[in-house]
């Protein structure tokens, strides 16, 4: 029995790592195609590693990745797919800029409020698709991909001058938020940075993910959708009110994907806050395997490649684009969608072949003492 | 059987076709040496015709036009077949859909048949056809394996017997020599079961009373609409339904919709066991649907134990003490990548020793789970195998288990023993008989005759979603029944008095 449970951890390895080998490969053979040296950009990249400062540039961005990631997992456990993260946590963090600049509680109250305005926005959003799911059947990938777009317009709407933006040189921000807002961070001294306060918080999302999902009744109806839709329905989990709550759920997670940088360092949101997170975590929550364990090794692993890679540019002799990391970005997404499905039916094959041969040596067993009785 | 036909690899052994060593890696390896393989659930497209379904996949045979037409028609007459290439499969019958697969079989050149429990959708009159089409394919010099767990059956078609139990060959036999006892030695290594109840349980406390529930065939589905319940819903009614039945349906529906479910009224009492008898696809999935509350009722009402649950949620429902052995387990009954204990949660997430409040008890769970594995004889290495790994009658061995073990009052069994081997039938049949001696009531439906005529106290037939005939189970054939089933029979099936369940009357 054990052993199956071995088995299975080495099957769970097994994709992640084929997938990166893979995607190291077939990066090296591009940059071979392109008469490079196919394997000193990783080198280069490796070497950045050291570095206090890129260590704290690589959490920081990697505990982003990781609260958006979360969003998206949830939704992939019950086959929902939320590409709406990244209109979620933008509209979120500018909601959560505007009521952060021009609301002023003490510290001990203001930052539950701002946490709990970020993920109403983003339960709101995600809500709106899970609700035409539910109501009209419409696929939540199309809705919340619209979402997006309207979130990114909203959010144009909300930073005009005359609504609650305010002019910065040429950059529209929502005005600098109120300084009980400002999440504590830890302090690494002037020339390291601060570890933003909210790493800590994604760390208790993928704690509390994990919880609800493996140890609650909720978790089992939520995994049993995800893994046959008929056999849940049969087992008496109704499915629109699964929809409808794990939409809420995970919009309200990724609602809290943006606050790291806006709690813990910009404290206005302006045109340059970064989108297209959620995007990125869709590819993270795959390589993650939407296990919280492998979604932190995935999230620092892109958040490296992203931090790392700029220093490419910069090498001597010969500097290196830095989009190589991009390009290997690609292809991880790509050979782990490959890869994983390979290794699960060899897996599920490989597991069947062997409880037929321990139960057939077993019979073989039985049938031998039979005739020696 | 799935290494025959490539899909799966032999570990060790060599396969000699016209004793010529074989090694197949895929279904086409073994078509092009001439074997093809009619499976146990049909593989064609209902909304394309028989040409079409045929021709899929093999278009470079002979085309896709008149060429194919003649060679369909040539096939068709020259083993006795039947069969029009340009009707739409949806408008067919079950034994003429499996006509056709063995068809699409013979078309694409196959020497050897395989056929897969040909016989568990047929009702008896149409198994007689399809052994003289066999009959037929024989003489034309084909070879035929013919896979089935029906004892009578193989004794009547087969010319050699091979009995497997286990993965290992047990035996050989002769038909002419053998009777069906010693065949079934063979099989379960020990004697025959028979589904036969030994005496009447049933009291006069009614569980579940059913009053004129009437299931459109669109809409009231309750899951939510873009997942997956459509086609079985757009199938299911016309799968057996015999052309012309749509007449039936009346003006007065929303949208016309047909009824999959007529009218139905029936009471269940504690103890006893009711048989539902029919050929697939006459509104036994709706029905079984609506009790277990994944298919809203039209209209009409379900009461249980005195309570009225027609509006309940299926989890209120299973809570309450309704068990539920699913039609089709792999769909409905298991989660095949989970683990055993997951599945032995599965359905019953909220109650005892799943759970404690809002958290789940794993650790009960999973004794409770090796429990099941112990005292329902489930083979497994253990509780940590996935579904996915066991054989279907171990698989089936843990639904009966996990349903049995929160002692439900009502218990819908949809084909409990259907793909199990006899031991386990066995098995699976004293659960129900010892559940029904302590005041369970049973609604069954199966398409094993025996089964049903052996196990109910009493017996229904459904057709095109009316009850149309009752039978007592002591005296009926299989023939009888039969009839019933396909609408040529209504009202009592017996010699003299006709009080009629349905009183409809819907002679052709």
């Amino acid at each position: 029995m054990k052993k199956f449970n071995k088995e299975r951890v080495l099957l769970a390895v097994a994709g992640p790592v084929i997938a990166l080998v893979l995607a190291i490969a077939l990066t090296s053979i591009v940059l071979l195609a392109s008469n490079r040296n196919p394997f000193e950009p990783y080198v280069l990249m490796l070497q950045q590693l050291p570095y206090s400062d890129v260590q704290v540039l690589i959490i920081n961005q990697a505990a982003m990745y990781y609260i958006a990631a979360i969003a998206v997992a949830l939704g992939f456990r019950m086959n929902l797919f939320n590409i709406g993260v990244d209109g979620q946590y933008r509209l979120a963090a500018v909601m959560t800029a505007v009521v952060g600049a021009n609301i002023g509680l003490p510290a001990f109250l203001q930052i539950p409020v701002l946490l709990l305005v970020a993920m109403f926005t983003g339960a709101f959003w995600a809500g709106i698709a899970g609700v035409l799911k539910v109501t009209r059947g419409v696929s939540e990938v199309v809705s919340t991909i619209m979402l997006n777009a309207i979130a990114t317009s909203v959010i144009g709407y909300v930073t005009l001058a005359n609504v609650w933006g305010v002019q910065v040189g040429n950059n529209m921000t929502t005005g600098v938020m109120k300084k009980s807002g400002w999440f504590p961070g830890i302090n690494l001294g002037s020339d390291v940075g601060d570890i933003y306060g909210m790493v800590f918080v994604a760390i208790a999302l993928g704690i509390g993910y994990w919880v609800v999902l493996n140890r609650t009744r909720f978790g089992f109806d939520l995994r049993a959708t995800g893994a046959s839709e008929s056999a849940a329905a049969a087992s008496g989990v109704d499915a629109k009110r699964m929809v409808l709550v794990s939409m809420l759920i995970s919009g309200a997670v990724s609602g809290l994907a943006g606050l790291p940088l806006l709690l813990g360092d910009s404290h206005t949101y302006s045109l340059d806050f970064p989108a297209g997170l959620g995007f990125t975590a869709i590819g993270i929550a795959l390589l993650g395997r939407n296990n919280p364990g492998g979604i932190a090794f995935a999230a620092l692993l892109w958040s490296f490649l992203d931090k790392a890679s700029p220093a490419l540019d910069y090498a001597t002799p010969v500097a290196y684009e830095k989009e190589i990391a991009t390009i290997m970005q690609g292809l991880i997404v790509f050979s782990v969608v490959i890869s994983y499905e390979a290794v699960r039916q060899w897996g599920l094959r490989r597991q069947q072949r062997q409880v037929g041969a321990e139960l057939a040596a077993a019979a073989a067993q039985n049938t031998k003492k039979e005739v020696a009785a | 059987m799935k290494i025959l036909y490539g899909m799966q690899k032999p570990d060790e052994g060599t396969i000699a076709v016209d004793g010529e060593q074989a090694a197949f890696s895929s279904p086409a390896d073994a078509i092009a040496r001439g074997i093809g393989m009619v499976h146990q659930h049909f593989m064609l497209a209902d909304n394309l015709t028989v040409l079409e379904n045929v021709v899929l996949g093999s278009e470079k045979l002979y085309g896709i036009g008149g060429n194919a037409r003649k060679k369909i028609k040539e096939i068709s007459d020259r083993y006795g077949l039947g069969i029009h290439p340009d009707l739409l499969v949806e408008d067919l019958g079950v034994a003429d859909r499996q006509r056709v697969e063995i068809l699409k079989v013979l078309y694409r050149g196959a020497r050897i048949l395989i056929l897969d429990e040909p016989t568990a959708v047929l009702v008896p009159q149409e198994v007689d056809a399809l052994f003289d089409n066999l009959r037929e394919l024989k003489s034309e010099g084909l070879s035929v394996i013919f896979i089935s767990h029906k004892l009578g059956e193989v004794l009547s078609v087969a010319d050699d017997i091979t009995v497997i139990r286990r993965g290992t060959t047990v035996g050989t036999a002769i038909p002419s020599q053998t009777t069906p006892r010693q065949l079934a030695e063979l099989m379960v290594g020990s004697e025959l079961p028979t589904p036969e109840t030994a005496e009447s349980t049933v009291t006069d406390q009614p569980v579940v009373t059913v009053k004129n529930l009437t299931v459109y065939a669109s809409g009231g589905i309750a899951s939510l609409g873009e997942l997956g319940a459509q086609p079985e819903t757009a199938t299911a009614g016309s799968a057996g339904a015999a052309p012309g039945a749509d007449v039936l349906t009346e003006a007065t529906t929303p949208g016309a919709a047909k009824r999959v479910l007529d009218d139905v009224t029936f009471t269940i009492h504690a103890g006893e066991v009711m048989g539902i008898a029919g050929v697939e696809g006459n509104g036994q999935t709706e029905l079984i649907d609506a009790l277990i509350g994944t298919r809203n009722a039209d209209s009409g009402s379900i009461e249980f134990l005195g309570e009225d649950i027609t509006g309940w949620a299926t989890r209120k429902r299973r809570e309450s003490g309704v068990g539920y052995i699913p039609e089709d387990r792999h769909r409905q009954g298991l989660l095949l990548e989970s683990p055993l204990w997951e599945n032995r949660i599965l359905g019953h997430v909220t109650e005892k020793p799943n759970a404690k409040g809002f958290w789940l008890d794993i650790k009960g769970a999973q004794d409770d789970t090796r429990r099941i594995v112990e005292e329902y004889d489930v083979r497994t290495p253990g509780i940590d195998v996935t579904a996915a790994s066991l054989s279907g009658g171990n698989q089936q061995k843990l639904i009966v288990g996990r349903e049995m073990s929160h002692s439900p009052k009502f218990l819908i069994a949809a084909h409990p023993t259907r793909g199990v081997d006899v031991g386990a039938q066995a098995q699976i049949w004293d659960r129900i008989r010892d559940a029904r001696r302590e005041g369970l009531a049973v609604l069954l439906i199966s398409a094993d005759l025996d089964e049903l005529i052996g196990l109910s106290d009493t017996l229904r037939v459904i057709y095109d979603g009316k009850l149309v005939a009752d039978a007592d189970p002591a005296t009926i054939t299989p023939e009888e029944l039969g009839s019933a089933m396909t609408g040529a029979a209504t009202g009592h099936l017996e010699h003299h008095d006709s009080d009629g369940v349905s009183g409809e009357d819907q002679d052709r």
